[in-house]
């Protein structure tokens, strides 16, 4: 059996801000239905690479290719921002969540349909008169909308203003937005930072219903360790924009240059241990 | 080519007081984020101030031209600073940390109470004072056309080069300089080391009157007259300033005054004096496409 | 225990005395020049003279006032607090619709619509509705751009006037009716809206302040000085009045008119009565449109770039064609109010499109509080009847009139109505859907 190929395919991608060489020729795939963990010390080039995949930079060098299953392949570093999550249907959250704050929660999950509903509302003629196939539409959106919100467990705070509830449940927020928007990569910029460990728990098996049920595929991006080792089937470690290693989660916790760009040459002593702790935590999981 | 040169020296002339004015709001938007829309008016406020007391010193006899000079430039300093102070007070601080609007109201507020305040008390009709400053150099004359520099020129070339000087130093050497940059760029975290913002915030506004003051009489100096409505034209004139050259920089306010002047004067004496202010909005527009934060400005990045 | 609090909050008479004194000193510093001295122009040559009572009352009245004032909020906070200590549960969020705003919007309609039958008499109430109305109408539009797309315009007055500007020369060149005119208008002013729009779609808050400024003083002073089409400073006189469906309001004549038609006594009130009734018509109009778009995905991905431009492009949204949006629909409704505003005068100058103009429209829907219909009602009410009471001591009415503007932004930053209705709702008005 050959294997699929893969969803996103990132070749010699390089990006270099005057001096700095943010991203140094990193090349990956990304599978589909799969989630794949980017992770890599602050400043390794994380958010940037994924600036570049969602067209908010345009990278230096390099290819970023989308096989999306109706529409052919499509070259993402050459999209508008806007394009990206349009057209090539791949989404993402921010690191320091972006929601609009003073519009309500169910409000944020309708705008991220805005494109579907632009195109049933024609020029906003049929919506100003309230045509039924505008106002089908509507209600689908609106559908959608609580089918996430219901799932996640916000449906109770569906008429708050966003900006107004707690740091966790905004994370979840942005989560359900970005999915309104039917992703079929989803990029997720630390989505457990600030999360308490029972939030964390819940977000692992939200990201894993996520890729096996809805046949989404996730990048990730995470610093939360109990996160990204039990929900990555893949995993990408990045240093100073170089990839210094790839493979499943339990290859990375055994690679040498791993340790080396974490805790440093003479550390490494140290990190057996933890690697063990590591490594049993695992274990615990697999037993529940 | 002489009227070139001519129109050289009026556009250095009036865009240094442009730019003396652009200061004002650049400091003041980049300690608080606002337009402070009353800039213009307080600029007003300093030349009916300067006229006042050059009345006064020749009620009293006092001739010698470098005497009241200085001492119009003192009072009138003084004085107008303590109206900036009073501005920030009344219209601005109880503002702070509200939305980015609100200030902007007030001030527009303030820029229309200040306008009316003076033609209440002072009277709406233009006041022109005895020629202060008179005579210049004959640079040369060309084909019966004598390029002219007035000694008010002169004066407002040298007072601007020697503020600015001095107000670099102040900013970028002085311990004020370092807290009204601490300020523009965290005001909270300045807050915690111990520094009083309100004080720095109070200080920069009074700063920025300042040299709208010394502006303000140097104006009156040059033309001779002064009305209600010079603040907003003005005004109007140094913000855009500010703004071509990048608000929150220095370099780029004096820049951009220049600019606006030499802008101004060339358009006037060779195209059309009507469209002069046209032509001044169009290059701005034109500048802020290709370079969003103007010339000398940080170019914002966008942190995703 | 509530009474310590308070006594630790309440300022010593000898306190108030002080700061009252610092106030009264800064009144006599900010005094000396503007009010004690005052130079007069005598044959040509300026001569000083003084008012030393005048200024010496100013500095008495600011003592005086800030020992009212301070003792007026000191009682006031001393309250608060004691009102704050009595219920220390939280207030939960209103998130319900407020019956009363309806209410009221229901009232102000009902008021609108009697006006001119109960003030038929009286053509100075109706003419000064008709003001207020013109300022709705075009704070409603403004507040399209400024309030939900959240773009800062300070030029919006160059919409109004390329509006009044058409209507002017298509009725007085080429015999246009304000009917056929009106759209045609409100094609134009919406493509100069996107003549601005295109080259300030990368600028930030108050770049994009001043570039519409200065968009607002170039149509300004092409107006004054373009003199063979717009007349120049004179304007545009004799614009043609609109008619009631082809029926003219004139004296009696050959053409049937209004007053012939219905078997009427002319009278110009007619007119004037009309004229108010059309631009509550277009005014009700604007509302109805604006709180519908408001309401559909356009409108909220208005308000969504005002939120946050980045999660927008994010979420796939075309930020130019939004921002482009509003300002072509934000320039349209402007434009209308600018042909209204030229047919009741029949008389178009530059003069009526200054930067005051706009300042005053902006200053109405912040005042009113952004993105909210009925605020700007409210802040049209103050800020056009504000300078109309203020007749009688007509000089001081713009003084006052500035220092409202701040005292009202003091008073409440958010606007008077600053609460934001979501465009819809799961769960209806509390219970569930």
């Amino acid at each position: 059996m050959t294997a699929p190929a893969p969803l996103l395919s990132v070749e010699h991608l390089t990006m270099r801000f005057g001096g700095l060489l943010a991203i140094d020729d990193l090349s990956l795939d990304v599978a589909a239905r799969k989630i794949t963990g980017v992770i890599g010390p602050n400043g390794a080039g994380k958010t940037t690479f994924f600036n570049c995949l969602t067209g908010f930079y345009k990278p230096t060098i390099g290819s970023v290719r989308l096989n999306h299953p109706q529409r052919g392949v499509l070259r993402l570093e050459a999209l508008a921002s806007h394009q990206v999550a349009r057209s090539a249907q791949v989404v993402r959250t921010f690191q320091n969540i972006r929601l609009f704050p003073q519009m309500t929660v169910l409000e944020n999950l309708i705008v991220a349909q805005h494109n579907a509903l632009q195109h049933a509302s024609r020029f906003s003629l049929a919506g100003l008169l309230g045509l039924p196939a505008y106002r089908r539409a509507e209600a689908a959106a609106m559908a959608k909308a609580v089918g996430w919100l219901e799932r996640l467990k916000l449906i109770e705070k569906a008429d708050t203003p966003a900006g107004a509830l707690p740091y966790g449940m905004q994370r979840r927020i942005e989560i359900a937005r970005a999915l309104c928007v039917d992703p079929l990569l989803l990029c997720l910029d630390e989505p457990a930072a600030g999360l308490n460990p029972r939030e964390s728990a819940e977000l692992n098996e939200l990201l894993k219903h996520l890729s096996r049920d809805e046949g989404i595929a996730i990048l990730l991006i995470e610093h939360d360790m109990s996160v990204v080792m039990n929900v990555s089937d893949h995993l990408c470690v990045l240093n100073y924009g170089r990839k210094i290693a790839e493979g499943t989660p339990a290859q990375i916790q055994k690679d040498p240059n791993v340790i080396k760009a974490y805790l440093g040459e003479e550390d490494a002593d140290e990190m057996r241990a933890d690697e063990l702790r590591a490594d049993e935590a695992i274990d615990q999981e697999a037993v529940r | 080519m002489a009227l070139a040169l001519q129109q050289l020296i009026n556009g250095l002339t009036l865009g240094a007081v442009y730019g003396l004015i652009a200061i004002g709001y650049t400091m003041v938007y980049g300690i608080i984020g606002m337009i402070n829309f009353a800039h213009g008016d307080i600029y007003m406020v300093s030349a009916f101030i300067a006229v006042t007391v050059f009345t006064l010193l020749a009620g009293f006899g006092i001739s010698s031209v470098p005497l009241s000079l200085l001492v119009v430039l003192l009072v009138a300093v003084f004085f107008t600073s303590i109206y900036g102070w009073t501005v920030e007070r009344t219209a601005y601080r109880p503002l702070r940390g509200s939305t980015r609007l609100a200030p902007l109201i007030s001030a527009i507020g303030m820029s229309i109470f200040l306008q009316n305040m003076v033609q209440l008390t002072q009277g709406a009709r233009v006041k022109p004072i005895a020629p202060v400053l008179v005579g210049g150099i004959d640079v040369l004359t060309v084909d019966g056309f004598t390029v002219r520099l007035a000694y008010s020129q002169i004066l407002i070339v040298v007072v601007t080069v020697t503020l600015m000087t001095g107000f670099t130093w102040l900013i970028t050497k002085t311990s004020f300089g370092r807290q009204q940059r601490s300020c523009e760029q965290d005001r909270l975290m300045t807050s915690l080391l111990g520094i009083n913002v309100d004080r720095t915030i109070s200080l920069t506004f009074m700063l920025g009157a300042a040299l709208a003051a010394v502006a303000g009489v140097m104006v009156t100096v040059y033309y001779g007259v002064v009305d209600f409505f010079i603040g907003f034209v003005a005004g109007i004139k140094a913000f855009t300033a500010a703004v071509l050259g990048g608000i929150g920089s220095l370099p780029g306010a004096m820049l951009g005054g220049l600019l606006i002047g030499l802008i101004e004067a060339f358009w006037a004496a060779y195209l059309s004096a009507e469209y002069k202010d046209v032509a001044t909005f169009t290059i701005l527009i034109v500048v802020l496409m290709f370079r969003p934060s103007g010339l000398l400005g940080r170019p914002e990045v966008e942190k995703v | 225990m509530a009474a310590l609090i308070l006594a630790h909050h309440q300022t010593s008479p000898a306190e108030r005395l002080k700061d009252a004194a610092a106030v009264a000193f800064i009144a006599l510093l900010l005094g000396i020049p503007m009010i004690g001295l005052l130079t007069v122009d005598q044959g040509g040559a300026l001569r000083i003279a003084t008012r030393w009572p005048a200024l010496f009352a100013f500095v008495a009245a600011c003592f005086v006032g800030r020992l009212v004032l301070r003792y007026a909020l000191d009682q006031w906070r001393a309250r608060q607090l004691a009102r704050d200590q009595a219920d220390t549960p939280a207030k939960e969020v209103s998130l319900a619709t407020n019956p009363l705003l309806n209410w009221i919007g229901w009232v102000a309609l009902g008021v609108s619509v009697a006006l001119p039958i109960v003030f038929a008499e009286n053509r100075y109430v109706v003419d000064t509705a008709t003001t207020v109305l013109i300022y709705v109408m075009l704070g409603w539009g403004l507040n399209v751009v400024v309030g939900l797309a959240g773009l800062l315009d300070l030029g919006y007055v160059a919409f109004y006037a390329v509006g009044a500007y058409t209507y002017g020369l298509l009725s007085t060149q080429f015999g246009w009716g304000f009917w056929s005119a009106l759209p045609v208008a409100g094609a134009i002013t919406a493509s100069f809206g996107v003549l601005l729009g295109w080259p300030t779609l990368r600028l930030r808050g108050d770049y994009l302040a001043i570039v519409t400024l200065g968009f607002g003083e170039i149509i300004r002073i092409i107006l004054v000085n373009w003199t063979e089409l717009s007349g120049g400073p004179n304007g545009i006189a004799s614009i043609p009045r609109p008619s009631f469906f082809g029926l003219p309001f004139k004296p009696p004549g050959d053409d049937p008119t209004f007053a012939s038609f219905f078997g009427l006594e002319y009278a110009t009130h007619q007119r004037i009565v009309f004229l108010y009734y059309l631009i509550l018509v277009l005014a009700l109009l604007t509302n109805l449109f604006v709180s519908r778009m408001r309401r559909l995905p356009i409108g909220r991905a208005w308000e969504a770039m005002r939120e946050d431009e980045i999660a927008c492009k994010a979420m796939g949204i075309n930020a130019r064609n939004v921002k482009l949006s509003a300002f072509a629909i934000g320039a349209m409704l402007g434009g209308f109010a600018g042909v209204f505003f030229a047919a009741r005068q029949g008389f178009i100058s530059p003069e009526s499109f200054t930067f005051s103009e706009s300042a005053i429209i902006l200053a109405i829907v912040v005042l009113g509080g952004m993105g909210s219909q009925l605020g700007v009602v409210l802040a049209s009410l103050v800020l056009v009847l504000l300078p109309e009471l203020g007749r009688d001591f007509a000089e001081y009415r713009m003084l006052l009139f500035g220092a409202a503007m701040i005292l009202i932004m003091i008073w409440k930053p958010g606007g008077i109505l600053s609460h934001r209705e979501p465009t819809l709702r799961y769960f209806a008005n509390g219970g569930r859907r």
